[in-house]
């Protein structure tokens, strides 16, 4: 049933993203609704109320927040399929390690350059080379972090791709000079149609991402 | 017999919630205590990212990140559960995992604060995550977050309770008051008496003459 499965999310949200790129990896039908995060709606208060954000992941009415959270829920209830996660123990506490580093870094270096300006900024272009440069040395040969196959990292992260575009061009800097692994590894992800159908526009995520500095009071 | 090796900080919060993991399972282990001002060449090799602790080492594998750490010892034993088995509690618990990282960015704010004031703005941001705790987790007066039984999510909580009433101590601040927080204050009463909790819950003077020194260096440097 259709609306067994229900994603509250945002297009630009590249957290919101993860839980869409899973979906499709498992061939699993869901009703999308997209949330005005500037005008949130009852529902999005009622399903996530600690933390009001999206994405929500709603199975049989029963809310999943935090996308990695529900990644790994999708994962383990249509376990018949499409595995994300390595089956070996040890392989998933270092996928889950990984994840866990996107999430602590990326969003916040990005943000360190598309917020800040001046010296500030400069750090925050250098800090988030690293991490990925970090990033690039762990996938090593690999063509994708889970191995020959997309994998729960490689979700957790090339969601990120789609906002390079805007982060590059408020910082004036390129991305792929610094890290061209990186983004042959993004590329490589990218002729995997649920990432394809996923990631939108970059130019749109950056009229998004304007529109919301203004929104937010950024300079 | 396994080969497990935990290399830790005794008194931090992260590293009790592998101890209390390992003790719960009835797993063997060789403890490291590491130096904070002079960690070992083995933890930074083990962990170079963040060059932290906890490290679980298993057959010469490292394994970093204290919740990683737990799920992944639960997953290899499962005696004494403390994922739920249930993929929706189970997600509802890795949330409350997740969730009790809010906690954290306190400790440093209470570490620094000198001043009244900046005392009880640290202690107003862990009473805010508080009543999120006391409304929404403890709402229907369960004994542990887990229900009858502990679960990974009363040691994500429980380990850093332990280090704030420690604070409450060296900063003569009262964070877990409970009028304010009366389910909370139960339910870290029934954690604190827990089977094998009881017997590995450190010592609270030890933990004030331990975290003091380190507190005031880390004010110094600051």
């Amino acid at each position: 049933m259709e609306n067994e499965v229900v994603l509250l999310d945002l297009w630009a949200s590249m957290y919101g993203m993860r839980v869409r790129i899973a979906l499709a990896e498992k061939g699993i039908k869901y009703e999308y609704i997209e949330e005005d995060i500037w005008n949130k709606s009852d529902l999005l208060l009622q399903m996530n109320p600690v933390h009001k954000k999206v994405p929500v992941l709603i199975h049989k009415g029963k809310p999943i927040c935090e996308s990695l959270i529900a990644v790994q829920y999708i994962d383990e209830v249509w376990n018949d399929r499409s595995p994300l996660l390595p089956s070996d123990p040890y392989q998933r506490s270092q996928a889950r390690f990984w994840a866990d580093y996107v999430d602590k870094k990326i969003y916040d270096l990005a943000k360190k350059v598309w917020a800040r300006k001046g010296e500030e900024q400069e750090a925050g272009k250098k800090e988030f080379i690293e991490a990925l440069q970090l990033l690039e040395a762990e996938l090593g040969d690999k063509p994708f972090f889970g191995g020959d196959k997309l994998g729960f990292v490689d979700i957790s992260l090339v969601t990120f791709y789609s906002w390079f575009y805007a982060v590059e061009t408020i910082g004036n800097f390129s991305i792929e000079s610094e890290c061209p692994k990186f983004i042959s590894w993004a590329k490589r992800c990218l002729q995997k149609e649920s990432v394809a159908n996923t990631l939108p526009n970059s130019e749109r995520v950056y009229e998004f991402l304007l529109d919301a500095k203004k929104r937010l009071g950024i300079e | 017999m396994e080969d497990l090796k935990l290399h830790g900080f005794w008194y931090s919060p992260f590293t009790m919630r592998v101890v209390w993991t390992l003790k719960l399972k009835g797993l063997a282990y060789e403890n490291i205590e590491e130096d904070r001002y002079n960690k070992s060449p083995q933890l930074l090799e083990y962990n170079p990212v963040h060059k932290k602790t906890p490290v679980l080492v298993h057959s010469g594998k490292p394994i970093c990140e204290s919740m990683i750490i737990v799920q992944y010892i639960d997953e290899l034993w499962p005696q004494n559960p403390l994922v739920p088995h249930d993929p929706y509690d189970r997600a509802q618990a890795r949330f409350w995992v997740a969730y009790s990282e809010q906690l954290v960015p306190a400790l440093p704010a209470l570490i620094r604060s000198t001043t009244p004031e900046e005392k009880e703005k640290a202690v107003e941001m862990i009473w805010g995550n508080f009543k999120v705790l006391e409304d929404h987790c403890l709402a229907d007066k369960r004994k542990f977050f887990g229900g009858d039984k502990i679960n990974m999510v009363d040691l994500a909580i429980g380990s850093l309770l332990t280090v704030f009433v420690t604070a409450e101590d060296i900063k003569q601040v009262k964070i877990l008051v409970a009028e304010k927080f009366p389910l909370i204050h139960l339910w870290f009463d029934n954690f604190k008496n827990a089977p094998v909790i009881k017997e590995n819950f450190p010592d609270r003077e030890k933990m004030v003459a331990t975290l003091k020194p380190i507190m005031e260096r880390m004010l110094a440097s600051s």
